[in-house]
C-alpha cells in the first residue's frame, strides 16, 4: 500500500516554475521602462535553483501517481526534471551574461524560459497521453516564440517560422497518433494502453498510431529524415536559447519517447525496434555527413545534434534497461557539454551573433586563453575523448547495443564517432592557431559572473562524468528500473511502470 | 446509424489533404491553414472513437486540442507577422536567407 501524498507534492518543481515565471511577467510589467530586466534574470534563476531543489526532495517521495493518474512521480521522473531543472539554471546564466541592458523584450525572455521548463517537465512526469500532449505543445510554443526573439534580425523570424510550422506540422501527427492509439485501445493512459495490448487489443490501426507517435517525437528530437528545421533554427535563433532548444527539450522528448514505447508498447517491439535502429544508423549518418560540410559553426553544432540523437537512439533500440540506463546518461552527458559550448558561442559572439563561421573562431584561444580553453575542452568531450562526460556516455550507449547484440549497429556508431572526430578538430585547430593579420578582430567582451558560473557548473559537471560516472550512472540505473518489462534489472527501487508481464 | 469507418476514412482523407497542402501551398497563411486542417481531422477520429467505445475522454482530449490549436495560432500569426515586417513577402519559396 502505497502512503498517501499530497498531490501537490507530485508537481512541486512545476509550481514553483510557474509561480515564478508569473512573477517575472508581473515585475516586467510595473517596472519602469528604461531599467535594466537584468534583476528579472536573476529572479529566474532562483527560481530555477528553487525548482532543482524540489526535484531532489522528490527523489524522497514514495513513487506513484497523482491527479486520477495523470502524473506520476518515480525515480524516471525525478531523474529528467533534475536534469532540465539544471539546463534550464544554466541556460540563464548564458543568457543573463550575453544580453545587454536595453535588449528587447528581456523580461519576457526569462518567463518564457521558465513556462518552457514547466511543459518540459510535465512531459517527463506525464503518464496520461493527454498531458503528454499538452506539455509538448506548452514546451513547444515557448520555444518557437525563444526562437524567434531577435525580430529585427533578418533571420531571426525566418527561423521561428521554420521551426513553428515544422514543429506544428508534427505535432499534428503526434494527435493523430494519440488518436489511432486510443481508437484501438479506448484509453489514454499509457498504462492502461500497455494492458489493453496484453489483452490482445491490436488492430491494425494501432500499429499506424504507433508509427505517428515516432514520427511526432522523432521531428521534436531533430532524429533524421525529420531533422531538416534543425540547422536553420540553431543558426537564426540567439546562443543562449539554442543553449535550452538543443537539449532540455530534445531530453524530455526522448523522456516521452522512452515512456510510451517501453510503458505502454513493451508488447510491440517486434515492431518498433527495427523503426528506432532505421532512425538511429540515418541520424548518426546524416548528422555527421551534414556537418563534415558545414562552415558555420552554429550549423555544425546543430548537425552534431542530430548525429547525437542518432547515438541516444542506439540505446533505445538496445530494448534493455541498460539501454534506458545508457539514454539517461547520455542525455545528461550531452545536454552539459553542449550548454558548456554554446555559453562560450554566446559570451564570444555576443546576442547578435558577432562571431559565426569557423574562421571567425581563428587564435580564439589567444585572445582569451579561458574561453578558447573551455570550448576546446568541450569538443573534446563531444568526440567522446576519455575522462569526459562524452566519452562514458558513448561507452555505455555502445555497451547496451553489443549486450543486445547489436552488432552491426555499434559498428556504425564507432564508424560515425570517428567521421564527428574530424569536424570537432577542425574547429579546435582553429581556435589553436594564430590569427590571421587579415580577418577581423572583434573585442571580447569581459567574462561576466553569470557566464563564470555557467562555465563552473558545465565544465564540472562534464568532468565528473568522466572521471566519476558512478553517481548519475546509478541514478539513470534507478530511472531505467522502473520499467519492469525490460527486466533483468539489478535494482530494487524499482515500481511497475506497465501492468504487462515480462515480455520474453 | 453511421458506421465509424465512415468517420475515420473521412478525417484519414482530410489529414491527408492537409499534409498535401503542407507540400503544395506556397502561401504561409495557406500552409498554416493546412496545419489547422490536420488537427480537426484528428478531432474527429476522436470524436468517432469516443462514440465507438462510449468514452467521454475522447470528447475531452478534443477540447483540449482546440485550446492549443488557439494558442498555437496566436503565436503562429505573431511570427507570421514578424517575418513580413521583415521581408514584406509570405512566399515561402523566398524566405530562405538560411539554406535548408
Amino acid at each position: 500500500m502505497i502512503p498517501m501524498v499530497n498531490p501537490a507534492l507530485r508537481v512541486l518543481p512545476e509550481i514553483i516554475l510557474t509561480l515564478f515565471g508569473i512573477l517575472v511577467m508581473l515585475a516586467d510589467a510595473v517596472m519602469a521602462k528604461a531599467s535594466s530586466r537584468k534583476p528579472l534574470g536573476w529572479l529566474a534563476v532562483l527560481g530555477a535553483l528553487a525548482a532543482l531543489a524540489a526535484s531532489l526532495w522528490q527523489n524522497r517521495l514514495p513513487a506513484g501517481d497523482a491527479f486520477y493518474g495523470v502524473v506520476r512521480t518515480d525515480a524516471f521522473s525525478v531523474f529528467f526534471h533534475v536534469l532540465i531543472a539544471g539546463i534550464v539554471l544554466a541556460s540563464l546564466l548564458i543568457a543573463l551574461d550575453a544580453v545587454s541592458d536595453t535588449t528587447e523584450g528581456l523580461g519576457e525572455l526569462f518567463a518564457l524560459i521558465l513556462f518552457g521548463a514547466v511543459g518540459m517537465m510535465f512531459m517527463t512526469s506525464a503518464v496520461e497521453l493527454l498531458l503528454v500532449f499538452i506539455a509538448l505543445e506548452i514546451s513547444s510554443i515557448s520555444t518557437y516564440i525563444m526562437a524567434g526573439f531577435r525580430r529585427k534580425s533578418a533571420k531571426g523570424p525566418e527561423s521561428a517560422l521554420k521551426y513553428f510550422l515544422l514543429g506544428s506540422f508534427a505535432t499534428a501527427f503526434f494527435l493523430y497518433g494519440i488518436a489511432l492509439v486510443f481508437g484501438a485501445t479506448g484509453t489514454t493512459r499509457i498504462p492502461e494502453i500497455a494492458s489493453a495490448i496484453a489483452a490482445g487489443h491490436t488492430p491494425a490501426i494501432i500499429y499506424i498510431g504507433l508509427a505517428m507517435l515516432i514520427v511526432g517525437l522523432g521531428f521534436k528530437v531533430s532524429a533524421a529524415p525529420f531533422h531538416v528545421w534543425t540547422p536553420d533554427v540553431y543558426e537564426g535563433a540567439p546562443s543562449p536559447v539554442v543553449a535550452l532548444m538543443s537539449t532540455a527539450p530534445k531530453a524530455a522528448a526522448f523522456a516521452v519517447l522512452l515512456r510510451i514505447v517501453y510503458g505502454a508498447f513493451p508488447l510491440l517491439h517486434d515492431h518498433w525496434t527495427p523503426i528506432l535502429w532505421w532512425l538511429a544508423v540515418l541520424s548518426m549518418t546524416i548528422g555527421n555527413l551534414g556537418a563534415l560540410r558545414q562552415r558555420n559553426v552554429k550549423r555544425l553544432l546543430a548537425y552534431s545534434s542530430i548525429a547525437h540523437a542518432g547515438y541516444l537512439l542506439v540505446a533505445f533500440a538496445a530494448l534493455s534497461a541498460d539501454g534506458i540506463a545508457a539514454a539517461s546518461f547520455y542525455a545528461v552527458a550531452y545536454a552539459i557539454m553542449n550548454v558548456g559550448i554554446f555559453a562560450v558561442i554566446s559570451h564570444a559572439g555576443g546576442y547578435e551573433d558577432r562571431l559565426t563561421l569557423i574562421d571567425d573562431y581563428r587564435g580564439l584561444a589567444w585572445r582569451s586563453p579561458l574561453l578558447g580553453g573551455v570550448m576546446a575542452f568541450f569538443l573534446i568531450s563531444l568526440i567522446g575523448i576519455p575522462f569526459t562526460g562524452g566519452f562514458f556516455g558513448k561507452f555505455y550507449v555502445f555497451v547496451a547495443a553489443l549486450h543486445s547484440g547489436l552488432i552491426w549497429l555499434a559498428i556504425i556508431g564507432l564508424v560515425n564517432s570517428g567521421i564527428a572526430a574530424w569536424y570537432y578538430l577542425r574547429v579546435a585547430t582553429a581556435i589553436y592557431s594564430r590569427p590571421s593579420e587579415s580577418s577581423p578582430v572583434h573585442s571580447l567582451p569581459r567574462p561576466s559572473l553569470a557566464l563564470l558560473l555557467a562555465l563552473v557548473i558545465t565544465v564540472s559537471g562534464t568532468l565528473i562524468l568522466g572521471i566519476f560516472p558512478g553517481g548519475v550512472l546509478s541514478s539513470a540505473r534507478a530511472a531505467a528500473a522502473t520499467y519492469t518489462s525490460v527486466s533483468p534489472v539489478p535494482s530494487s527501487s524499482g515500481t511497475s511502470a506497465a501492468d504487462t508481464t515480462a515480455q520474453h | 446509424m453511421v458506421p465509424i469507418s465512415w468517420y475515420l476514412i473521412l478525417s484519414a482523407v482530410l489529414f491527408s489533404i492537409g499534409v498535401a497542402a503542407f507540400f503544395i501551398k506556397r502561401n504561409i497563411i495557406t500552409v498554416f491553414m493546412s496545419i489547422e486542417l490536420m488537427l480537426n481531422a484528428v478531432n474527429l477520429t476522436f470524436v468517432g472513437f469516443a462514440q465507438q467505445w462510449h468514452e467521454v475522454s475522447g470528447q475531452i482530449f478534443v477540447f483540449f486540442v482546440m485550446v492549443v490549436a488557439a494558442a498555437e495560432a496566436a503565436v503562429g500569426l505573431a511570427i507570421i507577422i514578424a517575418v513580413f515586417r521583415a521581408r514584406s513577402t509570405l512566399n515561402v519559396d523566398q524566405i530562405d536567407l538560411m539554406k535548408l
